[in-house]
């Protein structure tokens, strides 16, 4: 953006809420009861906490406005002399020490609830990606990527918002109502974590570690989640939509996942005979899923920000040999941020992203890379 | 201090060209280092801020604006950082250093060669870690608590850097440390028995041992994560047999007793303030004693609660979830004994009076969400969410920040022998209280209606609740140049000349000696009865 473009997008917004809010601004207070028993039990210990504090608050800042008004010098009010009352002092750390008593009574028997995660019906692995989430239906052999659907445009403040910006998803995570859904978190890189408020979930997804959480949803809907833990750059770009459906509507659901295995689930496997592309296809599909994919880290402009993340421009993997650049694209780096996008990514867009790699930025190599090597160098 | 510079020529070395160097760069004088500690303290104040500025701008509307995600996260990691570490750390150890020898009779700190050290590592520190913006790569990106993986594989090459700064923190912190304890135990004024130590010192006497305690541990943990990203160890990674959650463990074990090092001074602050301004004693001394100890012991047991949500087994949260209950006892404890020293005092409200009066009614309120934090049910809601950021952000500003101004302009004209400028005071005083809750109170909001934390850009929801925040940044922020203006403006001597006693319901010994006090005082030690 411009100089001018930046000061518009700052000076605008403000003269705008001088004047109005905009129709999807909330001014929501406080939590909300969720869709799960145990959601709604969290609420109430939540807002029996808070009018514990109003209490203890109005008690407290009584006794001190109190005495800002009436015990003042300019009142002509002279200082007491006491300074110390033991039987007073003990009563009340007694008093406060018996109500966190009688509070972690409520909470210890909601904590144990939660911590119970025998007899589930389904079971759902998710897998925290930069910056995306992997769903799998561990039994029903379904598997898929959740991405950010906002638009690049709106993002950019070029659109208006959509009413769920940011908060929205290319494959939302579909379960259904009524049955204890078992949810195993880990993670592909760093440390994420799932939350979806309406669920009173979140938990922590670790590399290298499996977590567990569960929840049993009573009214269908949508809920939306994000990702709450810092991972990187794109942090707050990876939300959760969490759509239960009844009973039936899942099982259905299911069976259309399942039956159209072959072409959506699974990355690694393109149709029958992967269809040869043009050079021109290859590098604008190529030139997108990079901006999508790569750039966040390789920069648009293939410079990367080096050493962690190396430039493209010129370097020796996107000029030199193919199989060297097919071969850490699919399989990353270890011990890099360089992540293994073999498993992320279908053969057509790897292929059209190596195109593209091998030839913006002045590498000009000439090189085309089709789908049918990609699928070729996985085996 | 223009008293003190005709005492500086008997301490120049024969070279009176590098006479700048002798007194402040050489300087072993508790004053000159406190107030060098001050000086430094308050430029990471405003740098800090700035970085806060930028965030707040980023987030006034949802919608990339201002800054690119990448360096959103740089900008709050250092803002983190430089707050804690660079600005109010050293805002404490400066009322320590200035007021301590003060308060117990002693002629200056029990090591002040010791003492000059451990304030010039800071600048040289503080300039490694700002300099971590120019190298290349980024600045650290991944928050003030450094979490592995995401420092340690996924880390710029400028976290080493960091690594240095906090060894470079740390030292600092331990060498004062180490100098207050010895200080405290041992050059105390004859008479004056530990129960009749004015509670500043007892404030710092326990955190000096708290930062003894968890300082070295911090040490080992950056080193655990240099040798990951450098040495081929694999303590925080998976994949070589290691565990992200043992960084967690170990940073916490840490980072857990650092916020209770950053609040108990500011305790000390106000317990000093609120008697004098009262013009009644401190209610239960004894208690507030046994309550700072107790607060102390009880930080080490409890590190698990900003670790809720990560999967440590439910015996484990069932214990801290208790053990952090159980600290809102002796806080609360302080709390009533402030509101106690208040309760049928002869009240008048000058700035520093109203800051600490302002402190005990927000840092409670920041209390108050601390205890809803402990409960792990409900923290599963609130974890890592705005409603995080408004809970420490109220016992971090209107908390320990507003501690410090208290002790600012309480002990003002007694370092520099001129009353600021009330008035001003005030302005300053009634812009911030103001700003501040406008600024952090919406977050709690924000929090609870699902904004996560540590994100450069929003769903819409929040909109309104951000914009606010945002404003409420800017007058805060701008507000604090009031501040600096007070406080150049009485360092150069302007303003009326102030007493000795300064202010009429003050006690202690150091309101015996002139203000400013001369620059060795208390050669002889006083009689304490």
């Amino acid at each position: 953006m411009n100089f001018f473009q930046r000061l518009r997008s700052i000076l605008l917004p403000i003269a705008l809420l001088l004047v109005s809010c905009s129709a999807h601004a909330d001014w929501q207070l406080n939590m909300g009861q969720g869709v799960t028993s145990v959601s709604n039990q969290v609420y109430g210990l939540h807002m029996a906490a808070v009018w514990i504090c109003v209490g203890i608050a109005v008690v407290v800042f009584g006794v001190m406005l109190y005495s800002l008004i009436f015990h003042r010098k300019s009142r002509g009010f002279e200082a007491a002399k006491f300074h110390e009352h033991p039987v007073l002092e003990i009563t009340w750390a007694v008093i406060p020490f018996i109500i966190l008593v009688v509070m972690a009574f409520p909470a210890t028997k909601i904590l144990m609830r939660m911590n119970d995660m025998d007899k589930s019906d389904l079971t759902i692995k998710i897998t925290g990606y930069q910056w995306k989430w992997k769903y799998e239906y561990l039994d029903q052999g379904i598997s898929f990527f959740s991405n950010l659907s906002t638009p690049q445009n709106q993002l950019n403040n070029q659109a208006a918002k959509g009413q769920w910006y940011l908060l929205e998803v290319d494959k939302p995570l579909v379960v259904p109502i009524h049955q204890k859904i078992r949810f195993l978190l880990t993670a592909n890189d760093v440390i994420h974590s799932w939350w979806v408020p309406a669920l009173g979930i979140k938990r922590d997804a670790l590399p290298g570690f499996i977590n567990e959480a569960w929840a049993r949803i009573d009214k269908p809907g949508v809920y939306r989640g994000q990702c709450a833990e810092l991972c990187g750059t794109n942090h707050g770009f990876m939300p959760i939509v969490v759509e239960a459906v009844s009973e039936e509507d899942f099982k259905k659901w299911v069976a259309q996942q399942t039956g159209q295995k072959g072409a959506a689930t699974t990355p690694s496997s393109s149709a029958a005979a992967p269809a040869k592309l043009t050079k021109e296809m290859l590098m604008s599909k190529g030139e997108e899923a990079y901006e999508k994919t790569c750039a966040v880290c390789h920069k648009e402009d293939g410079l990367g920000m080096p050493p962690a993340f190396p430039a493209l421009k010129g370097s020796k993997i996107a000029t030199g040999p193919v199989k060297d650049h097919i071969n850490i694209v699919l399989n990353g780096k270890p011990g890099t941020a360089m992540q293994a996008f073999g498993t992320q990514l279908n053969d057509d867009d790897i292929a059209a992203i190596i195109t593209y790699e091998r030839n913006a930025w002045g590498n000009n190599t000439g090189d085309v890379v089709q789908p049918a090597d990609i699928a070729a160098a996985r085996k | 201090m223009s008293e003190t510079l005709e005492h500086v020529d008997h301490h120049a070395t024969n070279n009176g060209r590098f006479a700048w160097a002798t007194r402040w760069l050489f300087s072993t004088n508790h004053k000159d280092i406190g107030s060098m500690y001050l000086w430094f303290s308050l430029f990471m104040l405003m740098l800090g801020g700035v970085l806060a500025l930028i965030i707040r701008a980023e987030l006034f509307q949802p919608g990339a604006r201002i800054v690119n995600p990448e360096l959103f996260n740089q900008l709050t990691t250092m803002h983190g950082i430089i707050m804690l570490f660079g600005a109010v750390m050293p805002a404490f150890s400066g009322l320590a250093n200035w007021m301590i020898p003060l308060m117990i009779g002693a002629p200056d700190m029990a090591m002040p060669r010791m003492n000059n050290w451990a304030f010039w590592i800071l600048p040289v520190a503080g300039l490694i870690l700002i300099s971590t913006f120019i190298m290349p790569g980024s600045a650290p990106n991944f928050g003030w608590t450094m979490y592995a993986p995401l420092s340690t594989t996924y880390g710029p090459p400028s976290t080493d850097y960091l690594i240095v700064a906090i060894h470079l923190m740390g030292l600092s912190s331990i060498m004062g440390a180490v100098n207050i304890i010895v200080t405290v135990i041992n050059l105390r004024a004859p008479g004056m028995t530990m129960m009749k130590l004015p509670i500043f010192c007892w404030s710092w006497l326990i955190t000096a041992f708290l930062l003894i305690a968890v300082m070295p541990v911090l040490a080992g943990t950056v080193t655990m994560m240099l040798t990951d990203r450098h040495f081929g160890t694999s303590f925080f990674t998976a994949a070589g047999g290691g565990d992200p959650l043992l960084y967690q463990h170990l940073f916490w074990f840490f980072g857990h007793p650092e916020v209770y090092i950053i609040i108990l001074p500011a305790f000390g602050i106000i317990s000093q303030v609120i008697p004098t301004f009262a013009r009644k004693k401190l209610f239960g001394y004894s208690f507030m004693v046994y309550a700072i100890v107790a607060i102390a012991v009880l930080s080490f047991i409890v590190w698990v609660h900003h670790m809720f949500v990560t999967g440590v087994p439910l015996g484990a949260q069932l214990f801290f979830m208790y053990a952090t209950m159980l600290i809102a006892v002796p806080t609360g404890v302080k709390v009533f004994n402030w509101v106690s020293t208040m309760f049928r005092g002869s009240l008048t409200f000058e700035t520093p009076m109203l800051f600490a009066i302002a402190f005990v009614i927000l840092f409670t309120i920041g209390g108050f969400s601390g205890i809803m934090l402990s409960m792990v049910p409900a923290d599963y809601q609130y974890q890592d969410t705005y409603f995080v950021v408004a809970h420490f952000h109220y016992v971090l500003v209107p908390g320990a920040l507003f501690s410090i101004f208290a002790g600012i302009y309480y002990w003002l004209p007694k370092m520099t022998g001129h009353m600021y400028n009330e008035t001003l005071g005030k302005i300053h005083f009634w812009l911030s209280a103001i700003s501040v809750n406008l600024t952090f109170f919406p977050m709690h909001f924000l929090g609870l209606a699902g904004m996560p934390r540590r994100i450069p850009d929003y769903a819409l929801q929040f909109a309104n609740f951000n914009a606010m925040a945002s404003v409420g940044a800017f007058i805060l922020g701008f507000a604090q140049l009031i501040f600096v203006y007070i406080v150049i403006q009485a360092a150069r001597g302007k303003g009326p000349k102030a007493t000795a006693q300064v202010w009429e319901g003050a006690e202690g010994l150091e309101w015996t000696l002139s203000s400013p006090p001369p620059y060795h005082s208390f050669t002889t030690p006083p009689i304490v009865h």
